[in-house]
């Protein structure tokens, strides 16, 4: 596949500046519904993807994650809408066909857009089940794919190209002439990533891959993919609730709460030292594995109704340390002290005291990464 | 919405306030007018038609049977004589009846052709047996929409029986069901009409015996449909789930699967009806409804209409106030009906009701192209500037408020 260009890099050789963005998200909204009956969904969300980089994206049900990612490719059903913003995808793409420079998906047409999905910007959906169709085989799936983007290709040249995808995501190529009812949801998912990565896209969104599969299996798959990424070099955008999946996985984490990005730091910053009390209350949802036994916490209450959100800071009345001025005014996401990281919560503004628990030190910045997973982060694609 | 949630937002200061929906919230969720100026329109048309199948024979300014009507004041006694009448008529302005009422003439003998063109006195008319056509149609609504409505409940009520009997209990049952219902439609609908109707005596004098025959060669279709999707929901996740927790299998198809299939069953009604509408006029225009004049007397209705102005040439004479009014009843009956699918289609899929905006109400909102599957649409900025600046404002406040805070 793709030759390693970069000599190998360990992971605490953390590059200086950062990579070049790849899909930029500006100002986006989105609304459900149109005039009076419009629900905001997703509100002046900001989100930068940087070639060969994971961005997590973590918050609960209703949060907006899917929507925004979804808006993003202009994927939405309608209602949907998207009301302002622009996203730009800076395309550079792997094989010679493709468009190159950037493209403003916003005010892209149906044909730019065609070019774009997939073969530039592919999605892995939740129910992998459901994603592949239940009357055709994986093969013929395959098959149907590389015949419109691949023309040049003979029959036994997309067959070898479906059965080396299948092989790169843990599968045999005799998998090719099964049915999806045939395979494991395991498998599926599997197979649907082999597809999403079936045309070297710059971008992978993922959107919740691994929420309905059991946790061994997760760990498989996961790994499995990020050893692709540091082969292929592709960025991903990675949605999930689970923020401790993400720890481990993505180079950067966004939390979003009612529609907004609330914070956004590195992987090992936000785990270690949360700024945001949502956050704070995310991350203490999983009892630590070693360490003394600490009653769990959680977050009290659920999310807001998206029609009727709470003045000021949205996640105020869920809020353990909310003061008088999180009623009132609703915070912006401003940067903070500590690397390329910001922070929507009056806490850090001003002269609030910050509680102890939002207020752990930053983790030095050689640790990178909590634990490095599966192969070592060799080659990744920096071009 | 969102604007008066950017309200409520800055002004009020307690949380358990703004967790309260406000009224307007709470008030969406109940029963939902249609909006959908096409369910407006077939309501309305439907609507105007059921009430003059309610009031038209009261409101009927002539007898729709009531032969030599230019007599009617002068002559009461002519109907008999009036018979031979049938191409020329006495202009009533001037008519000079003899005593006993039997012949009218103008004293300047004018003589004038049936049928009349619509005027003043005959809003649509006359046909050549000097019968007032406003009179037939608005008399002919009541039996054409009776029978059109009451063949559809029952062919509805044939095919939820069949369909969904046949698709849940599956094996033999679902064998010989399907049978039958193939059967059904594999005949030749209006043949096994007219056999039908021909062989039933005096059919045409009865709705509910013309409704039962028109039923009986339409609820196939129907019975195909719902067993398909009932065979498709008995192995839904809820259904099993019911039946793990132990409800009786009559409870299962009638509370679990009924409701599912309730925008089909709502759907083929208003086909089935449309269907015996179109096969009751059918059976009129071939004669086979009964004549009005025939005993047991046969009932008006718009197909009996066309049956007296076919044979008549008043299609080649040019006589459209004849023909014309029946035929665009029907034409407009259908199109209500089908409106109105449309609008069920609407009622139970939100999707398609949002979908369903308007080009119009787009361009209203700012959105640039109409919503499409695949294609999400983008706003322009410029038409939401109201709102977006709004917003814009509060976060500005907030900087600036935290700006002035150290």
């Amino acid at each position: 596949m793709m030759a390693p260009e970069a000599p190998a890099r360990t992971p605490s050789a953390k590059p200086a500046q950062l990579a070049e963005p790849v899909l930029e998200i500006r100002g986006l909204c989105v609304d459900y519904g149109y005039g009076a009956d419009a629900v905001s969904a997703v509100v002046d969300c900001d989100l930068v993807l940087r070639r060969g980089e994971v961005m997590g994206l973590a918050g609960e049900s209703g949060s907006g994650k899917s929507t925004l990612a979804m808006a993003a490719i202009r994927l939405l059903r309608s209602p949907g809408v998207i009301t302002a913003g622009e996203v730009l995808f800076h395309s550079r793409p792997f094989s010679e066909e493709g468009p190159r420079g950037t493209i403003d998906m916003l005010a892209a047409n149906d044909s730019v857009l065609r070019t774009v999905r997939w073969s530039e910007i592919s999605v892995v959906l939740q129910s992998a089940l459901n994603a592949l169709n239940p009357v055709i085989t994986i093969g013929a799936q395959f098959d149907d794919l590389l015949r419109v983007h691949r023309p040049s290709f003979s029959n036994r040249d997309r067959w070898n190209r479906s059965a080396e995808l299948l092989d790169m995501v843990g599968m045999t190529a005799d998998r090719l002439r099964s049915y999806p009812h045939e395979l494991s949801g395991g498998m599926c998912q599997r197979a649907m990533i082999a597809m999403a990565l079936a045309l070297e896209p710059q971008v992978i969104l993922l959107d919740e891959p691994t929420t309905a599969l059991d946790v061994v299996t997760q760990r498989e798959i996961l790994e499995e993919l990020m050893g692709l990424r540091d082969q292929l070099g592709f960025a991903a955008l990675f949605i999930t609730h689970d923020l401790s999946l993400l720890v481990e996985l993505a180079d950067e984490i966004a939390v979003m709460y009612a529609g907004r990005v609330m914070e956004r730091a590195p992987a090992a910053s936000l785990f270690h030292a949360p700024r945001l009390p949502y956050t704070y209350g995310l991350l203490n949802c999983f009892p630590p594995m070693h360490g003394p036994r600490r009653p769990m916490e959680g977050i009290p209450g659920s999310p807001p109704d998206l029609r009727v959100l709470p003045t000021g800071c949205a996640f105020h009345p869920r809020c353990r340390w909310a003061m008088e001025r999180c009623r009132q005014e609703r915070p912006v996401l401003r940067p903070l002290g500590g690397p390329n990281r910001e922070v929507a919560c009056w806490l850090h503004a001003g002269d609030a005291t910050i509680p102890r628990e939002l207020a752990h030190p930053e983790p030095p910045a050689a640790a990178g990464r909590p634990a490095a997973t599966g192969p070592a982060r060799a080659a990744r694609a920096r071009r | 919405m969102t604007a008066g949630a950017a309200t409520t937002r800055t002004e009020t200061p307690l949380a358990a306030a703004g967790l309260q929906p406000p009224p307007s919230v709470l008030r969406s969720r109940g029963l939902r007018v249609p909006r959908s100026p096409k369910v407006i329109a077939g309501l309305a048309i439907l609507a105007v038609f059921v009430v003059i199948a309610v009031i038209g024979p009261v409101i009927a300014p002539y007898s729709p049977n009531e032969t030599g009507i230019y007599c009617r004041t002068a002559c009461s006694g002519a109907r008999a004589a009036a018979a031979w009448l049938q191409t020329i008529v006495v202009h009533p302005a001037e008519q000079v009846c003899n005593a006993a009422g039997t012949v009218c003439f103008n004293s300047p003998a004018v003589l004038a052709f049936l049928p009349k063109p619509p005027s003043g006195a005959h809003w649509l008319g006359t046909t050549v047996f000097a019968q007032d056509v406003w009179s037939q149609l608005l008399v002919s609504t009541r039996a054409t929409l009776l029978v059109g409505f009451i063949a559809g409940a029952i062919a509805t009520a044939l095919s939820v029986l069949v369909g969904v009997t046949a698709g849940y209990l599956g094996g033999n049952a679902d064998e010989g069901l399907s049978l039958l219902s193939n059967v059904f439609l594999a005949i030749p609908g209006l043949p096994l009409l007219i056999v039908l109707a021909s062989y039933v005596p005096s059919a045409g004098a009865n709705v509910i015996v013309i409704a039962l025959i028109v039923a009986v060669t339409g609820w196939a279709y129907g019975a195909r449909v719902l067993r398909a999707q009932t065979l498709s929901l008995r192995n839904r996740d809820f259904v099993e789930a019911a039946r793990v927790s132990g409800e009786g299998r009559m409870r299962i198809i009638v509370v679990e699967v009924l409701p599912n299939l309730l925008p089909i069953v709502a759907s083929t009604f208003l086909f089935t009806t449309l269907y015996a509408v179109g096969a009751y006029v059918a059976l009129a225009f071939l004669g086979l409804a009964g004549a009005p004049n025939a005993s047991p007397a046969g009932l008006w209705n718009w197909g009996e209409m066309l049956q007296q102005a076919y044979p008549q040439n008043a299609v080649a004479s040019g006589w459209w106030w004849w023909w014309l009014p029946p035929g665009f009843c029907i034409a407009l009956l259908g199109m209500g009906l089908a409106l109105l699918n449309f609008g069920i289609d609407e009622f139970v899929n939100p999707r398609l009701r949002a979908a369903g905006l308007s080009r119009r109400s787009a361009r209203r909102a700012g959105i640039s192209l109409r919503p499409r599957l695949g294609i999400t649409p983008v706003m322009h900025r410029r038409a939401t500037g109201g709102r977006h600046s709004a917003t814009a404002a509060v976060a500005t406040d907030a900087v600036g408020s935290e700006g002035a805070a150290p």
